[in-house]
């Protein structure tokens, strides 16, 4: 590999066959670099979708309900089924022990918040105070809604923080303000900050009681929201979910009497189940992705291949004088391999840098709802590489093989 | 040096086979210049072939400095071709992107020779056949005669025990046959083994025993009275 004479030889062919070896080149060069792009989306795609699943805790199951769409026991579709505080502590003190984070939700129609002059309508939901961590929110400033809140009735809310910057333009600090709700004042107690970015961020929360009381809920509630404690692993974890939600969705059919195999009254929406559809998906997107990659590097395989078989046959009588002069069979192969490989690998080096570069300075720029800053990481280049070095070798092989099975009469007699 | 014994060889072409050696019996020792002559077809290049390890006899023994030489692998044969012989052929086979030097160096590359060593061996050889000037031509920049010499230099470059020389002439004017037979003498003068294939009655003259093959079979093996060739210069 080191032989100086043998990179000279190797310059020697390269640089008398310069628009061959250029193209030879080019469709390596252009396989790696499409393998390395569509990794670097299929990456982007993952991230993207991971960012989806941030928003929330990874492990959230988020009940809803709806109309019925099926007659049982002498009731008619098309009923509206409404949970009650009940469905929720009935379910909180059933599943205690495996509850990690519990909370529900009543939701506030015609959200406007006012403070002085600025305005704004926002999702307006009573909640516990579990419901941080089921958001995935983290505070910014001040605190969440709290038990005593909760207890008390109080007339406090925590506002995302685009609400903040609509509604206290010039206020650095709105802790300890009040801001109106349908006429009603609530203290501002909290900012938070939720990874669903804006849209997430321009929600207000009040403790559940306080929504209920001051808006004329009664006990009823519009959704429930739990995760799990963690599991082991992955696996684990999405089976005991499954279990979980059937096990609450069939509770909530027998309270509210529902056909069991009513598919639109209840719905539980389970993120986990989601990811592992996603994940799927991505797994497909990412071995077909693969797939095309390393078919374009088969095709440029064949290519050099080719060209090297061409390359051996316009050499065949000047391997017959080096075997005349000595060569053994297997420094006919090594010369052979040596140059496919070394313009694989330039080539393929070249379609990787590229890549990277496009990746670099264009991927940041791709910010789609599924697609999210595209890269490669380091294993992967590193395949690549290997991939490249591996191509090499296979496109110099069988052209190599033939030339160190050419006789040296045969050879020196061609012309 | 050089022992054979019924050597034959055929072609296989298609289903009928080509006989074209018919049981060569020869010897030649140390230091000769025989020249092999015949008519075109009568098996000359076949025997140098063989004797030169490029191609494979069919039946017959052949020993070389005491080696016997059979089931050759392409391996050993490399290696035997590159210790004992040196070959000057017709058509000169240098290799046309290598400038001369180079060309000289390369029996050198596949004896493991260092490089800085193997570059003052080739000029050395290339100051004896008298081109050292060249030394940094490509073969298309010389002459029919510069080119054999260069493959002179090169044949010699692995200090072979035997030359074999297919027609070296065969490509050359007179004039410059002459010069590079006057080399060949030269280098015969030295002790070194040398077996020159020629159909041209004054190069064989030239020689110390011609042997005239016919239909694949020596019909006279006689020495002659060495003819110098530089009194033809
Ligand atoms: N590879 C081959 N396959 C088939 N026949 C061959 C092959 N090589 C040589 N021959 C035949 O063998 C015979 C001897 O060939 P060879 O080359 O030894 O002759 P030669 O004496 O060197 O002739 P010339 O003076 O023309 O060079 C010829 O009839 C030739 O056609
Ligand atoms: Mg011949």
């Amino acid at each position: 590999m080191f032989d100086l004479e043998r990179w000279e030889e190797i310059f020697e062919t390269i640089r008398k066959n310069k628009l061959r070896t250029f193209l030879t080149g080019l469709s390596v060069a252009s396989g790696i670099f499409i393998l390395v792009v569509l990794l670097g989306i299929g990456e982007g795609m993952r991230n993207g979708i991971a960012q989806e699943f941030e928003r929330d805790a990874a492990n959230i199951m988020y009940v809803y309900t709806g109309v019925t769409s099926k007659e049982y026991k002498g009731l008619n579709p098309g009923r509206r089924i409404q949970m009650k505080n009940e469905d929720f502590n009935y379910t909180a003190v059933k599943y205690q022990d495996d509850l990690e984070y519990r909370s529900s939700i009543y939701r506030i129609w015609n959200g406007i918040v006012n403070f002085g002059k600025e305005s704004g309508s926002y999702r307006v939901e009573g909640v516990y105070p579990d419901y941080q961590f089921l958001e995935n929110s983290g505070m910014v400033e001040g605190r969440f809604v709290n038990f005593k809140d909760h207890q008390n009735f109080e007339k406090v809310v925590v506002v995302g923080d685009k609400v903040r910057n609509d509604l206290f333009k010039d206020k650095k600090d709105p802790i300890g303000e009040y801001v109106q709700i349908s006429g009603v004042n609530f203290k501002v107690i909290g900012v938070f900050t939720d990874p669903g970015g804006e849209r997430e961020e321009s929600r207000v929360f009040m403790p559940l009681s306080t929504a209920q009381r001051v808006f004329g809920g009664g006990n009823n509630i519009a959704n429930m929201a739990f995760t799990l404690e963690p599991a082991e692993n992955f696996e684990a974890a999405l089976a005991a979910s499954t279990r979980f939600s059937e096990a609450i969705e069939n509770q909530l059919k027998e309270t509210h009497t529902i056909a069991p195999d009513d598919e639109s009254a209840i719905s539980i929406n389970n993120s986990l189940e989601n990811a592992k559809r996603f994940f799927d998906l991505m797994d497909m997107i990412k071995f077909f992705f693969w797939g095309v990659g390393i078919c374009t590097i088969i095709a440029g395989i064949v290519g050099v291949s080719n060209i090297m078989l061409i390359i051996v046959k316009e050499r065949t009588r000047e391997i017959g004088i080096r075997k005349a002069l000595g060569a053994e069979p297997l420094s006919i192969v090594g010369m052979v391999l040596h140059e496919s490989i070394f313009v694989t690998a330039i080539a393929g080096f070249i379609g990787l840098i590229a890549s990277l570069l496009l990746l670099e300075f264009v991927g940041p720029l791709i910010e789609t709802q599924y697609i999210s800053n595209p890269s490669v990481n380091f294993n992967v280049a590193l395949t690549t590489v290997f991939i490249l070095v591996l191509a090499g070798a296979i496109a110099g092989f069988f052209p190599a093989w033939r030339a160190a099975r050419i006789r040296p009469i045969v050879a020196l007699r061609d012309e | 040096m050089i022992e054979i014994k019924d050597l034959h060889k055929s072609y296989k072409m298609g289903s009928n086979s080509l006989h074209v050696l018919k049981g060569i019996n020869f010897s030649v020792a140390e230091g000769e210049l025989v020249s092999i002559m015949g008519s075109s077809g009568s098996g000359k290049s076949t025997l140098l072939n063989i004797l030169g390890m490029l191609d494979e006899a069919d039946g017959g023994s052949y020993t070389l400095d005491g080696v016997p030489i059979k089931n050759l692998n392409e391996k050993i044969a490399a290696r035997y071709r590159n210790k004992f012989l040196g070959f000057i052929f017709q058509s000169f086979n240098l290799i046309s992107y290598k400038n001369a030097l180079d060309n000289v160096a390369l029996p050198l590359y596949y004896q493991g020779i260092k490089r800085g060593e193997r570059i003052d061996k080739a000029m050395s050889y290339l100051e004896k056949v008298g081109l050292a000037d060249w030394a940094g031509h490509l073969p298309n920049e010389l002459s029919g005669g510069q080119k054999q010499r260069v493959a002179i230099a090169r044949a010699l470059a692995s200090d072979p025990k035997v030359l074999l020389a297919d027609e070296p002439t065969g490509a050359l004017d007179s004039k410059t046959s002459y010069e590079v037979m006057n080399l060949i003498q030269e280098i015969n003068d030295e002790g070194r083994t040398i077996l020159v294939v020629t159909h041209e009655p004054d190069i064989a003259a030239m020689t110390k025993r011609i042997v005239n093959l016919k239909d694949g079979r020596i019909i006279q093996d006689t020495p002659v009275n060495q003819v110098r060739a530089l009194q033809n210069v």
